[in-house]
């Protein structure tokens, strides 16, 4: 408590030192908060379309359903999927009902017939789906074949431009944080030798000198995580129908955030800021510790 | 009790200390003369582990200062105090914080620290002051707060670097005042000094150095301060 007292008083006494110190951890936390929070978005929106069938086979009219079962059978047999769902005409029809029953005009002019069968096939790798491609090819009565693989690649692509990019930035930022709190504190160790020599000298333990500079560091983390994680939550809640729009039909996503008041989305939360909060006092704490160790040698 | 064994502190080639053996017992009153270089501040710091010494063994009572682990270093300076010449004080802090100061490292407790604190401001007269700055009082002053943080933490030894050093005959006598009252209480005190007037008024036991070496040891019996022999030396 002593110690915590203490590094406060030394961050009072040094506004601008401790501005410095704030702003750089609230710049590098906002940074890391924001790529954490992009980076797992798409990993959800890359699982989401990943589970998504990769394949769609539809078949011309007049192929039979044994053909149709002969062709889910031989992608079975690879060993590749990880399922194959058969769509009859009829569960098409349904689906097309669902997803246009606000619209009465469309569903009076669909039948059964004019739906094609189809097979929704997921591959256990995206990398089979190459394999799967050559069965699909030797069966007859294929109309079309649609392919997700398009779409998952374009958002691996994304996801590691994101994870890269804003990985090395906050990666860089981190450093520099640690740079500027060792640097400060370093200052303030000199600033206070004196200090230092008495506390020496009355019999304190090097312990009892170092805790204050250890926590101040920690305490720079602490405020910039503090003052990161606000600007977040103001941008969050600034974004919120924006992103239920666009991300509340991922499942995982969606569960969250559609609710939130629900425990889910109140312990994520909780795990964030928390996270946030310790990831700035850790750096803070990390930049005073090299500071100390250089500093302050008894 | 503070004992010497062939000390040896060596400086490169220069001997601070040459071979010095010497034992002081506890509650002596002991000064430490000799001109500049002669190796007093040397001897003082060896008693607070501020250095290590080239050869031979250093004790206070049981524990062998050599010899002690460096995590209970703070544990000695708890028992051996010091008073500087510079009086070393904290200029952000007032006379009551810089003497709470070598409490609150103790961990006490809020209560107990204004209790001693308060007692010592007494002993030291500083009572009226305790809320001024160190810019704020004389050197004199100064010096009495820096004996009081010394002593707060009640060490069994307190060593007095040069402490009339910087004060004027009349202030340096108020010092000495004080540090008579702290032996009376059994407190073991090593000054060193270049007053000569002091030394020679108190006939206290007075060890002299020289080039590192002792060249006198003399006990010169118990004396008590007294306003009249204190207004003979400064006349």
């Amino acid at each position: 408590m002593i110690a915590l007292t203490t590094a406060y008083k030394h961050m009072r006494r040094s506004p601008y030192q401790a501005m410095a110190a704030i702003l750089t951890m609230f710049l590098t936390l906002l940074l890391v908060g924001l790529f954490f929070l992009a980076s797992t978005a798409s990993y959800f929106v890359l699982k989401y379309f990943e589970g998504k069938p990769q394949i769609t086979v539809y078949f011309q009219d007049k192929t039979g359903e044994d053909v149709i079962h002969t062709l889910e059978n031989d992608l079975t047999a690879t060993g590749k999927t990880v399922s194959i769902k058969y769509i009859t005409k009829d569960d098409a029809l349904a689906l097309y009902r669902q997803q246009n029953k606000s619209d009465p005009l469309l569903l009076e002019m669909v039948t059964a017939d004019i739906l094609p069968a189809s097979l929704e096939v997921s591959a256990t790798e995206p990398n089979f789906l190459s394999d799967l491609e050559e069965v699909i090819k030797k069966s007859e009565g294929v109309e079309e074949v649609v392919y997700q693989r398009d779409v998952v690649e374009t958002l691996i692509s994304w996801t590691n431009a994101i994870r890269w990019v804003g990985g090395s930035l906050a990666g860089l930022l981190a450093v520099d944080s640690i740079l500027i709190v060792m640097t400060i504190i370093g200052m303030k160790i000199a600033l206070r030798k004196q200090e230092v020599e008495v506390l020496n000298l009355v019999g304190a333990s090097p312990w009892h000198i170092r805790m204050p500079f250890l926590l101040e560091g920690g305490l720079y983390g602490l405020f910039g995580a503090g003052i990161a994680g606000l600007i977040i939550a103001v941008l969050t809640l600034w974004l919120y129908p924006f992103l239920l729009t666009f991300l509340g039909v991922i499942p995982a996503i969606g569960t969250v955030i559609g609710a939130p008041t629900s425990i889910a989305f109140l312990l994520a939360a909780f795990a964030y800021f928390g996270g946030l909060a310790l990831t700035g006092f850790l750096l803070g704490s990390i930049g005073s510790m090299v500071a100390v160790g250089r500093y302050l040698k008894f | 009790m503070i004992s010497f064994a062939h000390v040896t502190k060596l400086y490169g080639e220069t001997h601070a200390l040459s071979d010095v053996s010497v034992t002081i017992q506890d509650g002596e009153f002991v000064f430490l003369i000799g001109p500049s270089g002669a190796g007093k501040t040397t001897f003082l710091k060896l008693l607070t582990r501020e250095m290590t010494p080239t050869s031979g063994d250093i004790h206070l009572d049981d524990w062998k200062i050599n010899d002690l682990p460096h995590a209970s270093i703070h544990l000695l300076r708890r028992r051996v105090g010091v008073v500087f010449q510079d009086f070393k004080l904290l200029t952000d802090r007032t006379v009551y914080e810089n003497v709470a100061l070598a409490l609150e490292i103790l961990g006490k407790e809020e209560h107990e620290i204004a209790r001693d604190v308060n007692k010592v401001l007494d002993i030291v007269g500083l009572s009226k002051k305790k809320f001024l700055f160190p810019q704020q009082l004389s050197a004199g002053e100064m010096q009495r707060t820096s004996i009081a943080r010394t002593i707060v933490g009640g060490p069994k030894v307190l060593l007095a670097d040069e402490p009339t050093g910087n004060l004027d005959p009349e202030t340096s006598w108020e010092i000495l005042d004080i540090l008579q009252e702290i032996n009376d209480i059994g407190t073991t005190i090593v000054m060193a000094t270049h007053n000569a007037s002091i030394v020679n008024e108190l006939k206290k036991r007075t060890i002299t150095l020289e080039h590192g070496g002792i060249v006198s040891d003399e006990a010169r019996g118990r004396y008590h301060i007294h306003k009249k022999a204190r207004r003979i030396t400064k006349s």
